[in-house]
């Protein structure tokens, strides 16, 4: 067991855990923060797509040991309160889920572009969603809702 | 889904991972961003005993330019060398294969040196190492080789990294000349079924291709060609001794095709940046 | 309300993580399951050693298959059964012999997940490796290996439906016959929620219950119960929490479901599984899997006057619950499409072979025939140098023909099809589109233009005709709504989501009924310890099928409620109206009750008619007197580089005649998806084996699912021809855009290759696939 510490949406959390464990499980088993989730298990489907220290990373594809002292945002950070982030109320606007497994890494990979690339073009959009796949939208609503809190975020 | 058991260790400095790896030698490996190594031991195709994250070594992730070369620490991630003002600047070609590795999310945790010394024939980064004249710096408990990217690809995942060795660096002589990569990806698995970058020179150029042979590749019929002023029209050698196998993703035909394909397109981009 | 694009209620807890599905139920005490399966596509088990499993520390059992069949565990049921069906006994793990690569032979119980795996490991298991057959063509040959020892040269079933002598007759007179080799290939359905589950026996109450991916708890629970496990339905609890995504897959009763709840008991505690992607490839079951010969014959005028169609069908080495019913009513009934075919026979064959069982897929059958018509049409269309938008227009169904009794066994209530064409050709600006396709082809760009008017069948279905056919089960569906006394509502409903957005729709219906707030309206689905009984979500049958089950209870309702109304206001009952939530009495303003109200007098009981029972609620059961027909016609342009092969979907028009939509933002919602999943199947998916039976496209990373750059923004429409047969005159919305988008796409690049004169190739239609048939046709020039 090694020790290690992760500020998870602002809180440090400290745990033993086995070295392999992956940094989604440790997310969904040792914090209960299961909105995260696991789609896949070669790095593919990006429904497990989190937030290290500011970037949008597979949380399938990280080792927990690997974000010890790093920083965390996960779906469940996203909100303030009870309002919620742009993007996750340009999903609900957009109808830009189904059955929402995909929606919180989609989330979470859409806020990493709109902090790099605030106007993205729809080109840009669907390239950089290129690593979430959901299987119910077709991605169009996704797409328009990308759009729209980007259009949202700029006012604000 | 869930890895074999190991020991973690993590380095605290490149001595020490060395150390590691000859304490624990081929029960080890080494973990740099883990986009290559954690897949296949989460399919537990690889179950290695000990891991040596190199994730904590200070000074390993930077991009500097000194003396005509820019030197690139092994644990830069793609994303970094894709967006790094000195990569862009200096060697653009880099720059503009990290963009196509993968996704954004692998992008941000993928590492040059954990790609290169993986050696899927199938990468991208491959191809612009070969078409730069790009080197690998490896670091063993002696000392360090620095060694051109036409030998360091040996074969599929192959390397010139030797046992108790570790990729610590990348160094691209500057270069500002015209270049392009052009790319035809799985659409599954994004990596490349054809990639083909090419570095012009002042005479001629340097050509390289991925994903449609066991390694990487410089395509040595189409510099020569380019050499002798062929212009775009080189790429029609792009096939030219090079031995292509039917598999899923097509025949050789259709291999010996996409090479000449994209190698014609990359010219083509790269010669109307000239 | 009704009509309305009603933001989801359900939207909240999905967006800000806290969705509850089953992976993210954790009971006190849980194991964790790990399955050993077979590597061999078809291997004797002469014996299985878990010593060395059961020594690991954080290992709590292991049992096999003979385990499994010792303690009392019956084989998995079909649930339709045709005239001399092969049926194989199903074990949830393999007893005998394993006859695909995944399937099930010993499970680990383990403290964690990890060491479940790790001990699944170290599970020997002592294979005789036997031959295997992976196609179904093949199986069918003379001396193939046999997958069972009860279906004689692998053949699983034959069935067929419409005239033979008739048919043969009008291919044998007709001026023209164009006759085709189709496949349609293997599909992986990849919802993206893996398949889970976690039983939970409670041995004070002796009562189990059941977490898992399902698309009918109800369904689940009686079959489980009932016919593999012998468990009373009512100490058994089946709870289909959020589901990630079904498309058919989640429908079945599936191997480790079974064996989590006999474990559960076994053990004493609680047992839960968890599907990687690599096991979801390998034991979700599959979709489509077909080889068909079509003969398509015309008179001189271009009108169909006969079409045979004989189809090899693949079911994978077991039956699942609805797979003998994909192969024939769900597709040998749609061969008639729009089209006035005076004279029809299909036959099909289906076959066992050593891979993953094959059942319903989006669509299940309708997409099958779909292509067979659509493809075939287009072929045909080259062949007598007719334009295809009007080759179809000459064949559509008039619209005073109906109801229309097509010549295999389908009565159509209702339709008009050539608006639907007109729109879609007005929206892609079709004569504009061929001019520029002709200008491109003499630069030696190749644009492809394919259209597919499709009909679908859908809202299953009657429960008395699909009796007549075979099915196990009626088709019916559930709706209770439940007042209280403060007047908000609760609706249960036997219909289940898992994407489709019921918790607003059926709202929705309500609110629209009785007049209150969406947020009145609470709807409760997927748990059959709150739900009376149900069918569940498949075959677009919520909206058409559940929906009418609601709106029935909600009119038995109001009409309660209307005579305590009158009971109050002292009028007679057929004097009380009710509009926007109130009853009045007509002519007589002022003289009104609110539906609160009247919900608080039905529990209050103090001024009721003294002949009624107090309270307000009803349950309902809706029986649909026939299908659903939804039809449209969709357009797909392509641009083909012929120097690699590369199929660029550059446009994408869709008219569709869904009746009327309760929610238009869901109803596009689903289109949208629909046509990526069946754009996907024309130009990426296929799941191949190797002739091993080792499946080579076993993960995402070799099995291209569509990404977001693959696809353009869908211009979508419709027409609206209400369906006379339930209330609310809804259709199904959920698989049209599958059913019509793999020929829309499949034509528009066979198209685009027209002037190589390649006349078909089959899906999916991938680069490589594409440039050597160019080089091909160049060659033979």
């Amino acid at each position: 067991m090694t020790q290690i510490t992760i500020t998870v949406n602002g809180k440090a959390e400290t745990r033993d855990v086995e070295p392999r464990t992956l940094l989604v499980h440790f997310l969904r088993e040792e914090l209960r923060l299961t909105g995260t989730h696991v789609g896949c298990d070669t790095s593919q489907c990006g429904a497990c797509t989190v937030h290290l220290d500011g970037r949008a990373v597979k949380s399938c594809t990280v080792l927990a040991v690997q974000a010890d002292g790093g920083a965390v945002t996960t779906i469940e950070g996203m909100a303030r309160g009870e309002v919620m982030h742009p993007l996750q109320a340009a999903f609900k606007e957009e109808h830009g889920l189904q059955c929402g497994f995909c929606t919180p890494g989609m989330i979470m990979s859409a806020a990493d572009l709109l902090a790099r690339t605030p106007q993205p073009t729809e080109a840009e959009i669907r390239g950089a969603l290129e690593g979430n796949l959901c299987r119910c939208t077709g991605y169009q609503n996704i797409v328009r809702a990308v759009q729209t809190a980007a259009r949202t975020m700029a006012k604000a | 889904m869930y890895p074999a058991s190991f020991a973690y260790h993590r380095a605290t400095s490149v001595s020490h991972a060395l150390e590691l790896l000859a304490t624990y030698g081929d029960d080890a490996k080494v973990l740099a961003g883990g986009h290559s190594l954690l897949p296949v031991m989460k399919l537990r195709f690889a179950a290695p005993a000990h891991l040596i994250d190199l994730g904590r070594v200070p000074g390993m992730s930077g991009i500097t330019e000194s003396g005509g070369v820019v030197t690139i620490g092994a644990m830069a991630r793609h994303a970094d060398v894709a967006s790094s003002a000195v990569v862009r600047a200096k060697a653009p070609l880099l720059a503009e294969v990290a963009g196509h590795i993968g996704d954004p999310m692998i992008r941000n945790m993928g590492t040059i040196g954990g790609s290169l010394a993986h050696a899927d024939p199938a990468a991208d980064l491959p191809a612009a190492m070969l078409a730069l004249g790009a080197s690998v710096v490896l670091q063993g408990k002696g000392g360090s080789r620095t060694v051109g990217a036409d030998q360091f690809f040996v074969d599929t995942f192959q390397t010139a990294l030797g046992a108790g060795e570790l990729l610590v660096a990348v160094q691209v002589p500057v270069s500002s000349a015209a270049c392009a990569y052009a790319k035809h990806p799985d659409p599954a698995s994004g990596y490349a079924i054809a990639g083909v970058a090419i570095q012009l020179g002042a005479s001629g150029g340097r050509v390289a291709l991925t994903g449609l042979a066991p390694r990487p590749m410089r395509l040595a019929a189409v510099e020569a060609a380019l050499a002798a002023g062929a212009g775009a029209a080189a790429a029609d050698r792009a096939a030219d001794g090079v031995e292509f196998i039917e598999d899923a993703r097509g025949s050789a035909a259709y291999k010996a095709n996409l090479a000449r394909v994209f190698t014609q397109r990359a010219l083509t981009a790269a010669l109307a940046r000239k | 309300m009704i009509g309305a694009s009603v933001k989801r209620k359900e939207d909240g807890r999905f967006l800000t993580g806290r969705g509850k599905y089953t992976d993210d139920i954790t009971l006190p005490g849980q194991l964790h399951a790990a399955f050993v399966r077979s590597p061999y596509a078809h291997a004797k088990i002469r014996a299985v050693d878990a010593s060395a499993a059961r020594a690991m520390p954080g290992v709590r059992a292991v049992f096999t298959g003979a385990d499994l069949k010792a303690g009392g565990v019956n084989p998995i049921p079909v649930g339709w059964l045709h005239a001399g069906i092969n049926v194989a006994e199903h074990h949830a793990m393999a007893v005998d012999a394993a006859r695909y690569v995944g399937e099930a032979v010993a499970v680990v119980l383990a403290d964690s997940a990890a060491t479940a795996r790790d001990a699944a490991e170290a599970v020997a298991v002592d294979y005789e490796e036997l031959a295997a057959v992976v196609s179904a063509v093949d199986a069918l040959r003379a001396g193939a290996p046999q997958v069972h020892g009860n279906a004689a040269g692998n053949v699983a079933f034959t069935w067929q439906l419409g005239d033979a002598a008739g048919t043969d007759a009008a291919i044998k007179g007709a001026k023209t016959v164009v006759r085709q080799h189709l496949g349609n290939q293997r599909l992986i359905p990849n919802a993206i929620e893996p398949r889970a589950c976690l039983a939970s026996f409670d041995a004070a109450n002796d009562e189990l219950t059941l977490y898992v991916t399902s698309q009918n708890p109800h369904v689940h629970r009686l079959i489980m119960g009932a016919f593999v496990l012998g468990i009373p339905e009512q100490r058994f609890r089946v709870v289909a929490p959020d589901v990630g995504g079904g498309f058919g897959s989640k429908i079945f009763i599936y191997p480790e479901e079974v064996v989590a709840c006999w474990a559960s008991k076994q053990v004493g505690a609680p047992v839960k599984w968890t599907a990687t992607r690599s096991e979801a490839f390998l034991s979700d079951s599959h979709g489509r899997d077909h080889e068909t010969e079509v003969e398509m014959a015309f008179d001189a005028a271009g009108k169909i006057v006969g079409l045979r169609v004989h189809t090899v069908a693949n079911m994978g080495a077991h039956f699942t619950l609805f797979a003998p019913a994909v192969p024939t009513y769900l597709y040998g009934t749609l061969l008639s499409g729009q089209y006035d075919i005076p004279v029809i026979h299909v036959s099909v064959t289906a076959a066992y072979t050593n891979t993953v069982p094959v059942d319903a897929y989006r669509g299940a059958g309708r997409p099958e025939a779909t292509y067979v018509l659509e493809r075939t049409l287009d072929i045909a269309a080259g062949t007598l140098g007719v334009d295809p938008a009007e080759l179809r227009r000459r064949n559509f169904i008039a619209p005073t023909k109906f109801p229309y009794q097509t010549a295999v066994a389908l009565q159509y209530d209702s339709g008009n099809y050539a608006p639907a064409l007109d729109k879609a050709l007005g929206m892609v600006g079709y004569a504009q589109l061929r001019a520029e396709q002709a200008a491109a082809r003499a630069k030696g760009r190749y644009i492809g233009i394919g259209l597919s008017s499709y009909i679908e069948a859908c809202g299953l279905a009657p429960s008395h005709v699909v009796g007549s056919l075979g099915a196990q089960a009626g088709l019916y569906e559930s709706g209770a709504v439940r007042v209280h006394p403060t007047g908000k509502v609760t609706v249960l409903t036997g219909s289940h989501s898992h994407g489709q957005g019921h918790e607003t729709t059926f709202a929705q219906i309500v609110a629209h009924e009785l007049g209150c707030a969406l947020d009145d309206v609470e709807v409760v689905h997927g748990d059959t310890a709150k739900i009376p009984f149900g069918m569940g979500s498949y075959g677009s049958r919520s909206g058409a099928v559940g929906g009418s089950a609601l709106f029935m209870s909600i009119q038995k309702v109001k009409e309660k409620g209307r005579r305590i109304a009158a009971h109050q206001l002292e009028a007679a009952v057929e004097d009380v109206d009710f509009k926007d939530g109130t009853y009045f009495v007509k002519g007589a303003p002022g003289k009104q009750k609110g539906f609160g109200e009247i919900a608080l007098a039905a529990y209050l009981a103090h001024n009721i008619p003294g002949d009624m029972e107090p309270g307000l609620d009803s349950t309902s059961f809706f029986n649909p007197s026939n299908f659903v027909y939804p039809f449209g016609t969709h357009i797909a342009v392509v641009e083909v580089d012929p120097a690699t092969g590369h199929v660029a979907l550059t446009k994408y028009v869709a008219v569709d005649d869904f009746g009327n939509v309760i929610n238009p933002m869901i109803v596009d919602g689903q289109l949208h998806g629909g046509i990526a999943q069946g754009v996907a199947q024309a130009l990426w998916e296929g799941g191949v084996y190797d002739g091993n039976g080792q499946l080579l496209t076993g993960s995402m990373m070799t099995y291209a699912l569509p990404k977001a750059h693959f696809l353009p923004m869908v211009e979508s429409d419709r027409t609206v021809t209400p369906s006379p047969i339930n209330p609310l005159g809804v259709k199904g919305a959920g698989e049209a855009g599958t059913i019509a988008s793999t020929a829309a796409t499949a034509n528009a690049v066979l198209d685009a290759l027209a002037p190589f004169g390649i006349t078909h190739l089959d899906m999916p239609l991938t680069p490589a696939k594409i440039w050597a048939a160019i080089q091909t046709a160049r060659g033979g020039h």
